[in-house]
C-alpha cells in the first residue's frame, strides 16, 4: 500500500516516464471461486500466468459469496481503484460497461480470433458497443437431468424423451418408494428448473420470445400457463422437506440414491465428481425431456477494467490465457462446464462434457442457444428476480393457479422493466 | 515598590500559563470528541441524507444524481396493497409487525419472569445467570444456523422425536410459508430474553428491601407485591428494554438469512431483507433507499417520543 502511494507521488511529481517504462507484473483478481474444485480449476490459470512472469493477487472479499464480491467491487470502482479483472455475471458486465469503467480488449480479441470462436449469444455480454470488455471463462447449461443410475436400473426406467415420459418415470420412482425429484426450494433453483420446463413446453421459439425478449403476448399466453401447470405437476414429486434446501444437498440426495433425479445446471456434475462417481456407470446426464438440441446457458466472465497503462500488459496476458484452448479445456474439465469457445478439442472431457460441447456447438449454429432467465442471462437482474419471485411464490402456494401466475408474471416483469 | 513590581511581572506569565492550561483543559474533551463527532456526522447523518436523496432519483446499479420524483415511493405504496398474492414489500412489513410485536412482548414477559425467579435468592444463581445471558454473546448468524438445524423436520427436533418413537409428532413451521416468521421469533427470543432478564434482575436488585418488607407487613400477597409494587417500580427498565428490543427487531436481517434464507417463496422477509435485495441484488437502488427511509421513519416514530420524554424530565 505504502509503495503504491509512493509510486503515486512519484507519478505526480513528473517522473511518469520512469514508472511507465516498467509494467506492473501483477494481476489483481476479484472472484469468489474459493471452494475446492473451483479453486483447483483456477490454479491452472495462476500457473499459466506464472509461466509468463505475472504474479497473481486475489482481491480479498469478506463473506465469500458472489453478492459480497459484487458489493466489494462496487466500492472499489466507486473509489477508482480498479482490479485488473473481476469474475462477473451477465448483465453486471454491461452495467459496468455502460458506466464507462471497463477496458478495451478488441485488439487482443482480433489477434486471437475470439469473434469467430466465441458463440454469438455469449458475445452479447462480453462485447459492449463494439468493444470486447470481458473474457468468457466457460458456458454452463441448465437444461440437464442428473439421474442416479442404480435407482434408474432398479425401477427399470429409460431416458425420458418427452415431458409425459418424464412424469411416467417419476411415477415409477414414487411407486418404488424413492423420492422422485430432488429439489431445493430456493427461488433460484425453482426458477432454474422452470427455465427448462418453459423450453420443453413451448419449444425454442417460444422460450426466446418469452424469456429473452420478454414479449407480453408470450408471457401471458396459454403456453406459459401450460408451463406453470407442468411445473405444478413436477412439484408434486418432491419430498415434503424440500423448502429452503441448498442445491448441493439436493444433488447429494441423488448421489446417495435417496432420490432419482435432479434438474440442475451442469455445476451439479462437480458434486458427482467430488463423490468419485463416473458418468454412465454411477450417474446419467440427459437433456431435460423435450429440450434436446437447445441449450439454456449461463456463463462466468472475467470483466476487464480500464486499468492504467502500466497494468494493461498484465490484463492482456490474463485475457489471452483465459481464452487459450489449453486453459479452457483444463479449467472446464474440473469445473463441470464446457469451454466458452467452440473450437476446443473435447478429448479430456467425460461423456457428459462431450455431450455438452457437442450440444453447444449445435445450438450455436442452429440459433437455439438461449440465456437462462433464472441465472440472469435472459434479462437484467430486476426482471430476473421478479421472475424468480413469481415462480417461487407459485411453487410455495402464495400464487395458487397458473392463471394467476401468468398475470402476476406479466405485472412483475412490467414493473421491473 | 520594586518588590511589588517584581511580583506583578512574575505574576503575569504565570497567570497566562495557567489560563492556557485551563483553557486546554476546557477544550480537551471537545478535541478528543471531535473526530468521533465528525465521523458520526458524516457516516451516520450524512449518509442518512444521502439515502433520502437517492430515494428520489432513479438510481439503478449505481447512484444517479438527477432527481426524478417519488416513483420509488409510489411503487412501495402500491405494493403495500398487493395482498393476494402478497408482494414482497407487503410480506416484509406484515412480517415486521408480527415479528416486532411478538419478539418484544415475549422477550419482556420471559425476561421479567426469569428475573423474578432468579431473584428468589436461590442457590447457584451465579451459574444460572450466565447460562441465560450467553446466547446474547452469539452472533445472529450462529443462532440462525443452530436453530435452522434444530427446527429442520428432516434433521432436528422432529426427526429425533420420530426416532424415539413419537412418530405422530409434526413440527414443520420452518418449511411452511404461513408459519416461518414465527420460527424467527423463536430464535430471536431465545437469543435476547436472557439479556432482558439481566436488565430486569439489575432493576429488581435496585428496589429497596424496606418497601417490600413494609408491604409484607401490611399483608400483601406475593402476587400483589409484584403486581402493585415491583413491576410499577421497574417502569424505567421496561422502557430501556423496549428501546433495545425495538431497534434489534427493526435491524434484524442476518437472523432471517441464516435461519430461513428468505423462507419459502420469500415469506420470511423483513424490510431489511427487502432493502438489501433491491439495492444490491436487483440493482434498484432507488427502491432500496426508499424502503430504508421508511424503516428510518419507523424507528424515528419510536425513538423521538422516548427522547422527548427523557429530555423533558432532565431539568427537574
Amino acid at each position: 500500500m505504502l509503495r503504491k502511494l509512493l509510486i503515486g507521488t512519484a507519478l505526480a511529481s513528473g517522473l511518469a516516464f520512469a514508472a511507465h517504462a516498467e509494467d506492473v507484473k501483477e494481476v489483481q483478481m476479484l472472484h469468489w471461486w474459493t471452494s475446492g474444485g473451483e479453486a483447483a480449476a483456477l490454479n491452472v490459470l495462476k500457473g499459466d500466468l506464472a509461466k509468463e512472469g505475472y504474479a497473481w493477487k486475489d482481491v480479498p472479499v469478506a463473506g465469500g459469496g458472489g453478492d459480497a464480491a459484487m458489493t466489494a467491487l462496487k466500492a472499489m470502482v466507486a473509489a477508482g481503484n480498479y482490479p485488473t479483472a473481476s469474475q462477473m455475471l451477465g448483465y453486471t458486465v454491461l452495467d459496468y460497461a455502460a458506466a464507462g469503467v471497463m477496458g478495451d480488449l478488441t485488439e487482443t480479441a482480433k489477434k486471437e480470433g475470439w469473434d469467430k470462436s466465441v458463440p454469438a449469444a455469449l458475445q452479447k455480454f462480453s462485447v459492449y458497443d463494439g468493444k470486447w470488455v470481458a473474457a468468457p471463462v466457460n458456458v454452463h447449461s441448465v437444461n440437464w437431468l442428473w439421474i442416479n443410475k442404480a435407482v434408474m436400473d432398479k425401477i427399470g426406467g429409460t431416458e425420458p424423451k418427452t415431458f409425459d415420459d418424464f412424469i411416467a418415470l417419476l411415477d415409477k420412482a414414487k411407486a418404488a418408494g424413492v423420492t422422485p425429484l430432488a429439489l431445493g426450494g430456493q427461488n433460484w433453483q425453482e426458477a432454474t428448473m422452470f427455465d427448462s420446463v418453459v423450453l420443453s413446453t413451448g419449444g425454442p421459439e417460444f422460450y426466446k420470445k418469452a424469456m429473452n425478449d420478454l414479449d407480453d403476448e408470450s408471457l401471458k399466453s396459454d403456453t406459459m400457463k401450460k408451463s406453470f401447470d407442468n411445473l405444478a405437476k413436477l412439484v408434486t414429486y418432491v419430498d415434503p422437506n424440500f423448502s429452503g434446501r441448498d442445491w448441493n444437498l439436493a444433488t447429494a440426495m441423488v448421489i446417495k440414491g435417496d432420490a432419482l433425479v435432479q434438474v440442475m445446471g451442469d455445476w451439479a456434475k462437480g458434486e458427482f465428481h467430488a463423490a468419485n462417481k463416473t458418468p454412465g456407470t454411477d450417474f446419467l446426464c440427459y437433456r431435460f425431456p423435450g429440450t434436446d438440441g437447445s441449450v439454456i446457458y449461463n456463463s462466468d466472465m472475467f470483466g476487464m477494467f480500464n486499468v492504467p497503462d502500466d497494468r494493461k500488459a498484465a490484463q492482456v496476458a490474463l485475457a489471452t490465457a483465459t481464452l487459450s484452448k489449453s486453459f479452457q479445456s483444463a479449467f472446464n474439465v474440473v469445473k463441470g462446464s464446457v469451454p466458452a469457445r467452440t473450437d476446443v478439442p473435447d478429448t479430456d472431457f467425460d461423456a457428459c462434457g462431450k455431450k455438452g460441447i457437442a450440444d453447444l456447438k449445435k445450438a450455436n449454429e442452429g440459433g437455439t442457444l438461449f440465456g437462462s432467465l433464472a441465472q440472469g442471462y435472459g434479462a437484467p437482474p430486476a426482471v430476473a428476480n421478479a421472475y424468480k419471485d413469481v415462480v417461487s411464490k407459485f411453487v410455495h402456494g402464495q400464487i395458487k393457479t397458473s392463471d394467476e401466475a401468468v398475470t402476476e408474471l406479466v405485472k412483475a416483469i412490467d414493473d421491473a422493466k | 515598590m520594586s518588590s511589588v513590581a517584581t511580583t506583578q511581572i512574575k505574576l503575569t506569565p504565570e497567570r497566562s500559563r495557567a489560563s492556557v492550561r485551563s483553557r486546554l483543559q476546557d477544550a480537551l474533551p471537545k478535541i478528543v470528541l471531535a473526530p468521533s463527532f465528525a465521523i458520526t456526522i458524516v457516516f451516520v447523518y450524512g449518509f442518512i441524507l444521502w439515502t433520502i436523496y437517492l430515494s428520489f432519483t432513479n438510481s439503478k446499479t449505481f447512484p444517479s444524481y438527477a432527481i426524478t420524483g417519488g416513483r420509488a415511493y409510489q411503487r412501495l405504496w402500491r405494493w403495500t396493497f398487493d395482498t393476494d398474492p402478497p408482494s414482497s414489500w407487503y410480506t416484509s412489513i406484515t412480517n415486521m409487525g408480527i415479528f416486532g410485536f411478538l419478539y418484544i412482548l415475549i422477550c419482556l414477559a420471559l425476561g421479567l419472569f426469569l428475573a423474578i425467579l432468579l431473584d428468589q435468592k436461590i442457590r447457584g444463581e451465579g451459574v444460572l445467570r450466565p447460562i441465560y445471558l450467553y446466547p446474547m454473546a452469539l452472533s445472529f448468524i450462529v443462532t440462525g444456523v443452530a436453530w435452522k438445524w434444530f427446527l429442520d423436520p428432516g434433521l432436528g427436533l422432529e426427526q429425533t422425536l420420530h426416532q424415539w418413537g413419537w412418530t405422530s409428532f409434526h413440527f414443520d413451521w420452518i418449511k411452511n410459508k404461513d408459519f416461518v416468521i414465527y420460527t424467527v421469533v423463536i430464535a430471536g427470543v431465545w437469543q435476547a430474553s436472557g439479556f432482558i432478564m439481566a436488565m430486569f434482575l439489575a432493576g429488581l436488585r435496585g428496589i429497596d428491601g424496606e418497601i417490600m418488607k413494609a408491604a409484607q407487613i401490611d399483608g400483601a400477597t406475593t402476587f400483589q407485591l409484584y403486581r402493585r409494587i415491583v413491576i410499577p417500580l421497574l417502569r424505567p427498565i421496561f422502557l430501556s428494554a423496549f428501546i433495545v428490543l425495538a431497534h434489534l427487531a427493526i435491524k434484524s436481517y442476518d437472523l432471517v438469512v441464516a435461519l430461513t434464507s428468505g423462507g419459502p417463496g420469500g415469506s420470511a422477509w423483513l424490510p431489511s431483507n427487502f432493502m438489501y435485495e433491491y439495492t444490491f441484488k436487483r440493482n434498484e437502488m432507488a427502491v432500496g433507499s426508499a424502503s430504508a427511509v421508511i424503516m428510518l421513519m419507523t424507528i424515528v416514530a419510536i425513538i423521538v417520543p422516548y427522547l422527548y420524554s427523557e429530555l423533558r424530565e432532565k431539568p427537574r
